[in-house]
């Protein structure tokens, strides 16, 4: 019977071998992904943020905060429409987005779009995430949610005290 | 009355999983060899008994949800007497108690059928095996009566129940959660075998044949699970797309690529006796997984389009179940590690070798899920908000899949211990001009993505790679796993190359129309006949006809609704799916698009039309099918070789005692 050409390695090598490669296959897993992730993480921009330091042209981010009462326009092609988004603060990013809006979609709710900045300061968006019932709301938007609730809360108990 | 019969039949349940843990760790105190511990027998039926009474309070509960038992205070912030009866009751795991009440009842009953039909294992081995089991289980007893006890009353019973979600109202949510629970409960008791073996040092082929119809049982489900659940959000969240990457769905990938990968590292210690740490570890990192996978549906850690029923509170608990399972075994792991003896050894150019290479390789694409899944739970805890999405899994885990199919194709050709490559060099040649040619071919069609393009190249060259095992051999008698392993690898060539086509080939048209308008896409003619108000039991909508047909045929109506939901209020869009043999017509309706030119009021329309895209369930189905048909042929062989066994035995005594060399049997007690 003729040896093999490679004949098998003794085994503790073998398990050391083995240790070895799942070892570095797992960590250069671990380093491709920290890599991926600092360069195609999604970040998440209100509108103040979104004015004082604005991402690049471009470069995917989200963008959240509530949509202006009155600002939603519907262009002539029935399908694209205009909005402006709103944070805290008093700073504002014009919206575009071409697409159905999300169900619940409405003026004056949270609202978090994904896109991108185009260079004439317009937020482009590809995709919107709105309120989805009454529990499920973007984590982004918790905070701002109980910012609007409270403001509300204080315009409408004006004069009740 | 049936609520409290539930709940008491649930405390039984976790008293019984104490029994079981205390009287499998007691019988593990007498040394190896000696007579079997008077606790031993305890063991078996506190696991049975505990499987009956986990299914009576699962029984107990869908009961409650049947008759809409409003005094139920599950069932009145969850259903609505108006709901149809079979949303009535999927809707009693449509929620956070009901769906652990699901894992626990699943768990129950896995641990009991294992405690009845094993008989193969060593006694020691089954004592451990059962107290890992009643250890697990004693955890999610907690869980449920501590925290989320599904039969609390109310003080006063409700007038009406608030309502399901509707986007859970769908025969969806029937098939998906329990298949996935099963999956993930069926790994506990890879997980259980894993560290009775562990503990009582039998790391060896018997344990591993005991242990694979386990794992493959829980992967098969785990597949249609995660088939089903990708299906069911491509056809109601109506956004045309079958995998989002979000956190909810890649829970249940998880635990996939790891029992894809112990799946094939137990098969060969079954049949080569070799990486038996390594076995042992993915068991451990499988259920992990699926623990991991629970955690972060329930926990409400991450939020995703999925996250229905989310209660931060329960997360703490459901961590210190997860550090505590997690860490104990791994520190079990660590003290008998050093014990297991050497498996066999091989080369790098052998079968075990190629599926080593896929194990490390499954492992990896899971830690880029892994890393990705967790990555926007670390920046929060710098404040920074992100979200991680398809440009980074995308890529990032192709880097690790296209070696893998790669040696996917090959592996199944190589010999195990030991083979050279310049064996099956015509066939390497043949895979890879298949290959080359149909990446030429799909650049010279046209600019289509990267990946798309290398996954049609991969899918083709696994398909014919996937039949290569049955080439120059007589059908009738390749063996029933064999065909199983043909069926699955095949299935991952379908469902690559729908995936792929999907990605490449998609057309989408997006447009306002007025009812008489039409569309045009991909050689399909849309046309919008009229938009009319429609109601349901509980929903109103608006319905679309649409008359589509394809260069000029007969055409066919599809109705796209909006519906809106009153309990609770919520709108949804329900797609139509026109299903062709060459792909999907995927149509939406939105919202009113203003007036048009002529002064008609429009319509939103979105249509897709996406080429081979119901071969990724296919190909799905056919994974589950390979992994059914494997189970079946091991179980069936198992079975024959031990029948053979008992009579070669017989036989052999039955000589013995002919020849007069062996003691009389003993007489009757």
């Amino acid at each position: 019977m003729n040896q093999p050409a490679n004949p098998p390695m003794k085994a503790k090598h073998q398990r050391l071998t083995l240790v070895t490669f799942a070892l570095i296959a797992i960590i250069a897993a671990g380093l491709i992904a920290v890599w991926a992730l600092r360069n195609q993480a999604n970040y998440f921009y209100l509108p103040e943020q979104m004015a004082q330091t604005p991402p690049a042209v471009g470069q995917p981010v989200r963008l959240g905060g509530m949509v202006q009462a009155g600002s939603l326009v519907t262009l002539e092609d029935g399908v694209t429409v205009r909005f402006i988004v709103t944070g805290n603060e008093a700073s504002t990013v014009p919206v575009r987005y071409s697409g159905i809006l999300p169900d619940l979609f409405v003026e004056g709710s949270g609202v978090v779009a994904e896109g991108s900045l185009q260079e004439d300061g317009t937020f482009l968006a590809t995709n919107l995430l709105a309120k989805h019932d009454e529990n499920y709301v973007p984590r982004e938007l918790e905070g701002l949610e109980a910012h609007q609730a409270q403001g509300t809360v204080a315009e409408t108990t004006v004069g009740l005290n | 009355m049936i609520a409290e019969i539930g709940h008491a039949a649930l405390w039984l349940a976790a008293a019984l999983a104490v029994l079981q843990l205390v009287a499998g760790a007691l019988a593990l105190r007498t040394p190896e060899g000696a007579a079997p511990s008077p606790y031993a027998m305890y063991a078996r039926p506190a696991a049975a008994v505990q499987a009956f009474l986990a299914v009576i309070a699962f029984g107990a509960l869908l009961y409650a949800f049947a008759i809409t038992d409003l005094s139920v205070k599950l069932v009145a912030t969850n259903s609505h007497s108006m709901k149809p009866f079979i949303y009535k009751l999927t809707g009693t795991w449509g929620n956070h108690e009901g769906s652990m009440l699901l894992w626990v009842a699943v768990l129950a009953l896995s641990g009991g059928l294992l405690a009845l039909a094993e008989r193969r294992l060593p006694e020691r081995t089954m004592s451990a095996t059962l107290a890992v089991q009643g250890f697990v289980a004693i955890g999610f007893y907690i869980f449920l009566l501590w925290s989320s006890n599904p039969f609390e009353r109310l003080p006063v019973p409700a007038l009406e129940g608030v309502g399901l979600n509707p986007l859970l109202q769908d025969i969806g949510l029937a098939v998906h959660p329990p298949t996935l629970y099963v999956g993930y409960v069926g790994l506990s008791v890879a997980f259980s075998l894993a560290m009775g073996a562990l503990i009582t040092r039998e790391v060896n082929p018997n344990f591993a044949r005991v242990m694979r119809p386990w794992v493959l049982g829980a992967w098969v489900f785990l597949t249609l699970g995660i088939t089903a659940g990708s299906y069911w959000a491509y056809y109601e969240l109506g956004w045309g797309g079958w995998w989002f990457w979000d956190p909810v769905e890649n829970a249940s990938l998880m635990p996939w690529l790891a029992a894809t990968a112990l799946l094939h590292s137990v098969s060969v210690l079954a049949a080569r006796d070799a990486l038996r740490t390594w076995t042992i570890m993915l068991g451990v990192v499988a259920f992990s997984m699926s623990m991991l996978g629970t955690f972060l549906v329930r926990s409400g850690v991450l939020t995703s389009v999925h996250a229905f029923a989310v209660d931060p509170e329960r997360g703490t608990l459901l961590l210190v179940l997860l550090a505590l399972y997690i860490g104990g075994s791994l520190t079990i792991f660590a003290m008998r590690a050093g014990d297991i003896a050497e498996g066999k050894r091989f080369t790098a150019t052998s079968r075990e070798g190629a599926l080593v290479f896929n194990n490390v390789m499954l492992s990896a694409i899971l830690a880029i899920v892994l890393l990705g899944t967790l990555y926007p739970l670390l920046t929060e805890a710098f404040d920074v908000r992100v979200s991680v999405g398809p440009p980074y899994f995308n890529p990032a885990g192709a880097i690790f899949a296209i070696p893998m199919f790669l040696v996917m194709a090959v592996g199944p050709l190589l010999r195990w211990k030991d083979d050279s490559p310049a064996r099956i060099q015509p066939e390497l040649a043949v895979l890879g001009a298949i290959g080359l040619l149909i990446v030429a071919g799909v650049v010279f069609l046209g600019n289509y993505p990267l990946l798309p393009v290398l996954g049609l190249a991969l899918a083709g060259a696994l398909a014919i790679a996937a039949l290569l095992p049955l080439r120059g051999r007589k059908l009738s008698r390749v063996p029933t796993a064999t065909w199983g392993m043909v069926i699955a690898h095949f299935g991952v060539a379908v469902a690559l190359f729908g995936m792929a086509c999907e990605g490449a080939f998609t057309q989408e048209k997006l447009a306002a129309v007025a009812p008489g308008g039409s569309e045009e896409i991909a050689g399909w003619t849309v046309a919008l006949e009229s938009v009319d108000p429609v109601a349901g039991p509980n929903w109103t909508a608006i319905e679309a006809r649409l008359a589509v047909s394809r260069d000029g045929s007969e055409p066919t109506m599809l109705d796209p609704q909006a519906r809106n939901f009153w309990a609770p209020a919520q709108a949804t869009s329900e797609s139509a799916l026109l299903t062709r043999w060459d792909g999907q017509l995927y149509a939406v309706i939105g919202d009113a698009a203003g007036i048009g030119p002529d002064g008609e009021q429009r319509w939103q329309l979105r249509l897709w039309w996406k080429p081979f895209v119901t071969f990724i369930w296919y190909g799905g189905m056919l994974i589950a099918l390979g992994g059914i048909i494997s189970i079946f042929g091991r179980v069936t062989v198992d079975v024959k070789q031990r029948k053979a066994a008992r009579v070669r035995a017989e036989r052999a005594e039955d000589e013995a005692l002919l020849a007069g060399k062996a003691p009389l049997p003993e007489p009757a007690e």
